[in-house]
């Protein structure tokens, strides 16, 4: 059997829990939804953050933000399942090393897919007006970047799972500082110098940037083809680094 | 089955080299059942995992169902079950669909995984659980699921660690039947490893004791005992004077391997004690220090692992060093 039927095998398995309990979904995604709620209302009395509604500026970022919790965890069920013995039960099988790593990482990806299209329907009824093309081709985007992070994620889970405490303290420890210096909750234009020149080293910041503009239906837009190079070097970076951890997890 | 030559491997530690397995040779024939007897820490899983590719070994080799562990895996992985120490399910999973994977990861077809899911739910008394999440199973019934789960594609060697740690005696003895039954209908080799001296004793007809990464006896359960400890004849004098002289009476017997005083009782251990005992107790009756009472015991592998180690297995944990 080849690579392909065995990742279809890893992320069937992956994938049942979440659909025989659909809500999970909902409860996952907890973090962007509060952000969504609690802080989207306030940033629309604020002054104008940018063309057009808040949402139109704000909406894209929640999803970059779900994406980036989403898939940087993935690598939590990962240390479980290591730590239980069921990893080693799935290493034991035939199964293709790489394609425990694809097939999990396939799962976040869907699973992020899912719920950027429920947060974007959500926020429909409120002003958020995406531009069905540049839509698309923004969460094809995100799935990109969070097959790449998902994979990092899972082999760092892999290469730590002697020592759990270190993976979430650097998952912990990236995952803030990204977040906060991409600009997804407030304009880095008025950041001052050093932190706006900080956010310019962060790969995160031109994923904002481009699907802000995609939502808006901007495609030609410079910040496109930047985030577009960014998560490709993400994915590749990811899935080779997955493969290679995966493959050294056993004989 | 299995044919593994210095197979070692070691650990480094915060810096500290951690021997956990010091050069194995193994030789496992087809159908026979094994166990890998040893004290907490001795190296077993760390054995199983080499053996089962789940492990590169730091030095040695070893060949698996025909097949070399480090660089033949895959061919390895194919041929052989395992069913780890840990629990082989996924928390959230039913065990319906981890049995369904499991099938599909061993190349079933669709249909034949459904067949062989009914078929193991079945026979392990699975199928009231089949939709309920692995998480929320009792020891018992997660160890039933694991076991299922090892042997879907009907492995000709299966691995077993620890099968049985933590379940009461009920459910141990049926787990036992479980595993005997699949001996027996499918032929299968069984290499188990267990800290449980009472069950390597009833099940295995090979016991291969280990202490601290290295083997130290391998044998059937009763050439152990006869060879290794003896039986231990226990009589009780009426003083210490009579205790002195069964004592030296005892030790120039022939079968006799050791015989010790402790006020007015004496210990002997000898070969065969059934036929001893009455030949002893005759010598004593003739020299006027007869016993009071008698007792004959036969050993455990207690006993045995006490005579390789001068240490009791059932203290626990292997001592650091
Ligand atoms: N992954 C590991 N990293 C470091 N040390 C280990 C690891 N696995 C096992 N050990 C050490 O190797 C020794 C043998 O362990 P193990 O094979 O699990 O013993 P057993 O299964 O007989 O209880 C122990 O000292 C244990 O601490
Ligand atoms: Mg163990």
């Amino acid at each position: 059997m080849n690579l392909v039927s065995h990742t279809g095998i890893v992320f069937v398995r992956e994938m049942r829990p979440g659909l025989r309990n659909p809500l999970g979904l909902v409860f996952q995604m907890a973090e962007p939804l509060v952000f969504l709620v609690l802080f989207g209302p306030l940033l629309a009395v604020m002054p104008s953050v940018g063309d057009g509604s808040t949402w139109q500026w704000f909406v894209p970022g929640i999803v970059v933000m779900l994406s980036l919790f989403g898939a940087s965890g993935a690598g939590y069920l990962m240390l479980t399942e290591a730590s239980a013995g069921t990893l080693e039960r799935l290493l034991a099988t035939p199964l293709r090393r790489t394609a425990i790593l694809a097939g999990r990482t396939g799962k976040e990806v869907a699973t992020l897919l899912v719920q950027a299209l429920l947060i974007v329907l959500a926020t429909l009824p409120v002003g958020f007006d995406p531009h069905p093309l540049g839509a698309l081709v923004g969460l094809l985007l995100l799935a990109v970047f969070g097959v790449g992070l998902g994979s990092l994620s899972i082999s760092l889970a892999l290469a730590m799972r002697d020592q759990p405490s270190t993976f979430y303290g650097i998952q912990q420890g990236l995952l803030f500082p990204l977040l906060l210096l991409s600009g997804v909750l407030l304009p880095m234009d008025f950041a001052p110098d050093w932190l706006h020149t900080a956010s310019r080293f962060n790969p995160l910041t031109y994923l904002v940037e481009a699907e802000r503009a995609l939502f808006a239906g901007d495609l030609a837009h410079p910040s496109v083809l930047w985030a577009a190079l960014t998560a490709v070097a993400v994915a590749v970076v990811g899935l080779a680094v997955g493969a290679r951890t995966m493959r050294r997890a056993s004989c | 089955m299995i044919h593994a030559r210095q197979l070692a491997r070691t650990f480094q530690v915060k810096g500290e080299r951690v021997e956990a397995v010091r050069g194995i040779d193994l030789d496992v024939e087809p159908g026979e059942l094994v166990a890998f007897l040893g004290p907490n820490g001795a190296g077993k899983s760390t054995s199983l995992r080499m053996l089962t590719t789940l492990l590169p070994p730091t030095s040695g080799t070893a060949l698996v169902a025909g097949h070399d562990v480090t660089h033949e895996g895959a061919r390895v992985r194919q041929r052989i079950g395992y069913i780890g120490q840990g629990s082989g399910s996924g928390e959230y999973m039913l065990p319906r669909d981890e049995l369904m994977t499991q099938c599909r990861a061993y190349g079933l077809s669709r249909t034949e995984a459904v067949r062989r899911t009914g078929e193991l739910m079945a026979m392990l008394d699975l199928e009231s659980l089949a939709t309920r999440p692995a998480g929320t199973l009792s020891g018992g019934q997660r160890r039933r699921l694991d076991i299922a789960l090892g042997m879907v594609h009907r492995p000709a060697l299966l691995f077993l660690d620890e099968p049985s740690t933590g379940l009461d005696p009920q459910n141990r003895a049926h787990l036992w039947e479980h595993i005997l039954r699949l001996r027996r209908e499918s032929g299968t080799t069984l290499f188990l490893t267990t800290h449980y001296l009472d069950e390597a004793d009833a099940m295995a007809e090979r016991v291969i004791i280990v202490d601290r990464g290295a083997i130290v006896a391998d044998d059937t359960a009763e050439n152990l005992k006869a060879q290794l400890a003896g039986d231990l004849i226990t009589l009780t004098l009426a003083d210490t004077d009579h205790a002195g002289t069964a004592a030296a009476i005892a030790s120039r017997m022939p079968s006799v391997s050791e015989a010790t005083v402790d006020g007015t009782t004496v210990r002997v251990r000898a070969t065969w004690g059934v036929a001893v005992l009455p030949e002893y107790l005759r010598a004593l009756d003739t020299s006027a220090a007869p016993a009071l009472t008698a007792e004959v015991r036969t050993p455990t592998l207690d006993d045995v692992f006490l005579a390789l180690t001068g240490r009791r297995l059932r203290d626990g944990d292997a001592p650091e060093e």
